[in-house]
């Protein structure tokens, strides 16, 4: 099997996920959040805000940010780094647009999942 | 005299050159470690530390030399630094680790740093050494054709590079008469390619600088030992007073080369920039790299953090080679070249041209990666493509829109941003010192208001000083309009304007939509942010009831969802109880629907609602629909909105009431229910002035007396208790009604966005509200109409809507992949 086939995961159409919106997958592990932004851009962040664990998927979507909805931590989505003056960080998974469907990088399998077929 | 001071133990660190590669080491160093060293440095220049990429500025008049110096006296004394000016040094003995300067100054080292640059070329034509043929490297270049310039007369510049044409444009705005000559057909033929070359050449002879290409120079006429004229190939003959050549630089290696060291074109280090000998560092434009050698100042302050790391004992630090960018520093020519322009067989271009508007750009793409970008005329988007190159991002998606430039690539909706609020976070800025947005951004919201500031606590914008618009912009997005005042009114940072001419543009420019208002009235941001967009979607609303479609995405997500979003992720739904009253059916379905989904907490609220808390957003849906089933609708808790009417029992029950406190609340309720407003809206009816109902810390409460009733506004008990005010007295129930919708759509039309009542008052002031409500009928009736109308669009319960279905997107996770557990 090619790499390229192995490495990453159809999840959705990107017409699931409203611009300027996230949705939420779930993995075994927990709460994925993956966002798309104004551009059509898609990124994939861990659903959990660094600061007090709010679901970062419900938060409002500004350029390549989220607002977290509990208290109003600007998450970058492109690192997964607070902005401004807070600190802490989300972690990141690959993510991209292919063909209008969505795609995300197996690795956010983590937390003891593996692919079926791996 | 170098002092071998017994008591100092210290290693000794001898640095030979003093440009801006060997200044940016120390500084490295000393950002790690400030003692470990004694350190001397060796200059051939007489002077400190400068910044030898602004010569050009001193040399146009721009900038003096006392602006440009990089470390003055007092830095290398509070650093503890020797610094031995005019002195070149001739040797180095690797044996007994000690160099020698020309004047037989002796220093031993335990680690040397070489960073002795690079040299010009000198064309070897006839004529090379008559007075007034110079060179353009230094400080004492700058001052030999200010000297010549001072005369006035004719300057030839043999050279149409980057350094060529600045020392043209410079010489020129000193008042000489001046010629480039150029041996290629277009000018700068390593960075452009021949149109923007043509474009370049254009623009340098609007100045008044005569160009020639294809120019060959043969030889250099003089008379009594000083320059007289130029002579080319074909015979042409150009008189000059002084000529500049500025053809080219060579790694300046002879002394490494003498002492034994590994020299090729540069003198050669591995990724620790370390020469053949391990006690000898190289940096700078002396060195080759993994076979290149560089030009350029970005390069060798990411080797100079390499080396700064290991003298400081860290290793980790490799340096791994460099992308280069180039901006012409000629005031009025924008241009802006990066990575590489040669065409090949594998290599596509992609080519947009404005003639009227002389712009050029052009990306040379290789596997669907940019590779090389050239930009003349507009070169805002010069960082984002650089980025591109560098990340070798696939720009497949956006290839047909993508020598627009970030504003349109990508093919997403027109939307209007400032290129630089795009950037993403890790874009550099400042290349010189490999600055990136992020810190820009984070010095800024560290207190930093101004260039200085930014300048001084990032480096940014500190050296060639052509990203200082964009760092200007940065401030700008961060801290709105005037950078150097705080935000004061602006309504966020993607905005100058403020809330007030924000809701009258929109009326007056007839904007319907949240990108038409962000176009027309120029966001600096592609999409706004967390603060700007509910705010908008609030006005839109408000100002084309019954047009303006909802943006679900501008909301937060209480009203997304509506409900309330709490700590855990959970939600809560509080069913609305018109004046507080419900019956055994409404509580036996709450009781119900509490059982049937687990929801583990229900309490009444102070607002005398029942409060279901822990919900699982995906069981809202169902949720809704049981609640509904039992004629309960939303009590928009979670809204910007009417929240609760609260009654005490009035004269029905109670022995003081003086009229009907519960059936008014109901009748209240209903008819004001789902309009939205600037902030939550809290109402309540008391019965008489005893006030049970706490009527006078509501935004609006009703106080029946015995003739009527006392209509109070603007009171809170949230984070600030604000008592309420009179607004006026009424007689009948049907007066209430009308009061209170115009005075809530007053409220609804001038108040800033999360402004509660009592902002709201407080800035527009009571006789205001007085006059348009109370005193001015036909005013009050006009009100009162208009929020009758836009309630026509308000009142469908959104549970209902979404229980039937509507954005269910919102409810269901997406399905993962099909996978199985391991574990
Ligand atoms: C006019 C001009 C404009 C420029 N514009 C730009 C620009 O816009 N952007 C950009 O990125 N780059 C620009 N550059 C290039 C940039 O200045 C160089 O890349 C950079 O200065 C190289 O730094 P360095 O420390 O390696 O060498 P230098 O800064 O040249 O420093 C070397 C120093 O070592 C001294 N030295 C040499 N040999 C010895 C010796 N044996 N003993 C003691 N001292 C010695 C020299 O006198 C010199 O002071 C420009 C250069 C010039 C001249
Ligand atoms: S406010 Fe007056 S009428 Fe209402 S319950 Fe209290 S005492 Fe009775
Ligand atoms: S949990 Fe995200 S801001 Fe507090």
């Amino acid at each position: 099997m090619k790499l390229t086939t192995e490495k990453w995961l159809d999840i959705a159409a990107l017409n699931d996920i409203p611009r300027r919106g996230g949705r939420v997958l779930k993995v075994a592990g927990g709460c994925i959040a993956l966002f798309r932004t104004n551009d059509d851009q898609v990124f994939a962040l861990d659903d959990r805000c660094p600061h007090k664990a709010g679901p970062l998927s419900q938060g409002i979507v500004h350029g390549a940010a989220v607002t977290c909805p509990l208290h109003n931590w600007v998450i970058s989505l492109e690192t997964g780094e607070a902005m401004g003056a807070d600190e802490g960080q989300v972690a990141t998974y690959s993510a991209k647009v292919s063909n209008g469907r969505v795609l995300v990088g197996q690795e956010c399998l983590r937390l003891g999942m593996e692919p079926a077929d791996g | 005299m170098v002092d071998s001071t017994k008591t100092d133990n210290r290693e000794r660190l001898v640095v030979i050159g003093n440009g801006m590669a060997a200044g940016r080491v120390l500084e490295e160093l000393f950002e790690r470690e400030r003692d470990r060293y004694r350190v001397t440095v060796f200059n051939a220049e007489p002077r400190v530390n400068y910044n030898r990429i602004m010569l050009s500025p001193v040399l146009s008049g721009e900038k003096t030399y006392e602006e440009i110096l990089i470390h003055d006296d007092a830095w290398y004394a509070a650093n503890g630094v020797e610094l031995i000016r005019g002195e070149k040094v001739i040797a180095i003995n690797r044996d007994e680790r000690k160099v020698i300067s020309a004047v037989g100054t002796v220093a031993d080292y335990d680690r040397l740093i070489v960073a002795t640059g690079s040299q010009p070329f000198i064309i070897p034509v006839p004529g090379h050494d008559l007075d007034g043929v110079l060179t353009y490297r230094d400080l004492d270049d700058v001052e030999a054709m200010l000297a010549a310039a001072e005369k006035g007369g004719r300057a030839v510049v043999i050279g149409g590079g980057l350094l060529g044409l600045e020392a043209a444009a410079g010489l020129k705005a000193r008042g000489m008469d001046v010629t480039v000559l150029h041996l290629m057909p277009t000018l700068m033929e390593r960075q452009l390619d021949q149109s923007a070359g043509y474009l370049l050449q254009k623009a340098i002879e609007a100045r008044g600088i005569e160009v020639v290409t294809r120019a060959n120079t043969h030889e250099i006429a003089g008379a009594a030992g000083a320059v007289r004229a130029v002579r080319l190939d074909d015979g042409r003959e150009i008189p000059a007073d002084i000529v500049v050549m500025a053809v080219g630089i060579k790694p300046n290696v002879d002394l490494a080369k003498d002492a034994g060291l590994e020299v090729n074109r540069g003198l050669l280090v591995d990724d620790l920039m370390r020469t053949s000998d391990p006690a000898i560092y190289a940096v700078g434009e002396c060195v080759e790299h993994r076979g290149q050698c560089y030009g350029l100042v970005a390069p060798l302050y990411e080797m100079a953090k390499t080396v700064g790391a290991g003298l400081a004992g860290d290793d980790g630090l490799a340096y791994r080679g460099s992308l280069t960018a180039t901006k012409l520093k000629v005031t009025g020519v924008d241009l802006y070249s990066a990575g590489e322009l040669a065409e090949g067989d594998d290599r596509e271009e992609i080519v947009l041209r404005d003639a009227a508007h002389s712009i050029y750009k052009r990306l040379v793409l290789q596997e669907n990666r940019i590779i090389g970008a050239v930009l003349y005329g507009d070169t805002a988007d010069g960082p984002w493509f650089f980025q591109h190159i560098k990340n070798g991002t696939d720009i497949s998606e956006m290839r047909e829109t993508l020598i627009f430039g970030q504003g349109f690539a990508g093919a997403g909706p027109l939307d209007p941003m400032a290129a630089v609020a795009a950037l993403p976070d890790d874009a550099e800025i400042c290349g010189c010192n490999g600055v990136c947005k992020s810190r820009i951004v984070s010095a800024i919201e560290g207190g930093q208001a101004t260039l200085d500031g930014v300048r001084a606590t990032t480096k940014a914008s500190s050296s060639c000083g052509s990203c200082t618009g964009l760092v200007e912009q940065l401030l700008e997005l961060s801290l709105g309009g005037d950078f150097a005042r705080a935000v004061a009114d602006g309504m966020c940072p993607c905005t100058d304007l403020g809330h007030g001419e924000v809701r009258r543009l929109i009326a007056a420019k007839e904007l319907m939509s949240i990108p038409a208002v962000m176009q027309e009235l120029q966001w600096k941001t592609s999409c706004g942010c967390a603060k700007c967009r509910p705010a908008l979607n609030y006005y839109l609303l408000a100002t084309w009831p019954g047009i303006y479609v909802d943006d679900q995405q501008s909301r937060f997500i209480n009203e997304r969802v509506h409900a309330n979003i709490q700590k855990d992720g959970t939600y809560s739904v509080v069913p609305r109880m018109w004046g507080g009253i419900t019956n055994p059916t409404e509580l036996r379905a709450i009781a119900d629907v509490a059982d049937k989904f687990a929801i583990p907490t229900v309490k009444v609220t102070g607002g005398q609602r029942i409060d279901l808390l822990g919900v699982k957003k995906e069981d809202l849906p169902a949720v809704w629909a049981d609640l509904n089933a039992a004629g309960l609708v939303s009590g928009h808790a979670y809204g910007k909105a009417l929240r609760t009417v609260k009654t005490c029992v009035g004269n029905e029950w109670c022995r003081f009431g003086t009229q009907a406190s519960v059936s008014l609340g109901v009748q209240m309720e209903r008819f004001l229910w789902g309009a939205w407003t600037p902030h939550k809206v809290k109402m309540a009816v008391s019965g008489c002035p005893r006030n049970c109902a706490e009527a006078t810390v509501k935004d609006f409460g009703v106080v029946c007396v015995d003739s009527g009733f006392e209509l109070h506004f603007a009171g809170a008990a949230g984070m600030e208790v604000k008592a309420t005010q009179l607004l006026c007295k009424v007689v009948a129930e049907e007066d209430v009604l009308e009061h209170c919708a115009a005075l809530l759509q007053l409220y609804r039309q001038e108040a800033h966005y999360l402004d509660r009542m009592h902002k709201w008052l407080a800035r527009v002031g009571m006789d205001h509200v007085q006059a348009a409500v109370v005193e001015d009928a036909d005013n009050r009736r006009d009100l009162y109409e208009r929020f009758v109308f836009s309630q026509r669009f308000a009142q469908s319960d959104p549970w209902s809507e979404r229980a039937a279905g509507r954005d269910s997107h919102e409810f269901t996770p997406l399905e993962g992949p099909k996978l199985e557990a391991v574990t």
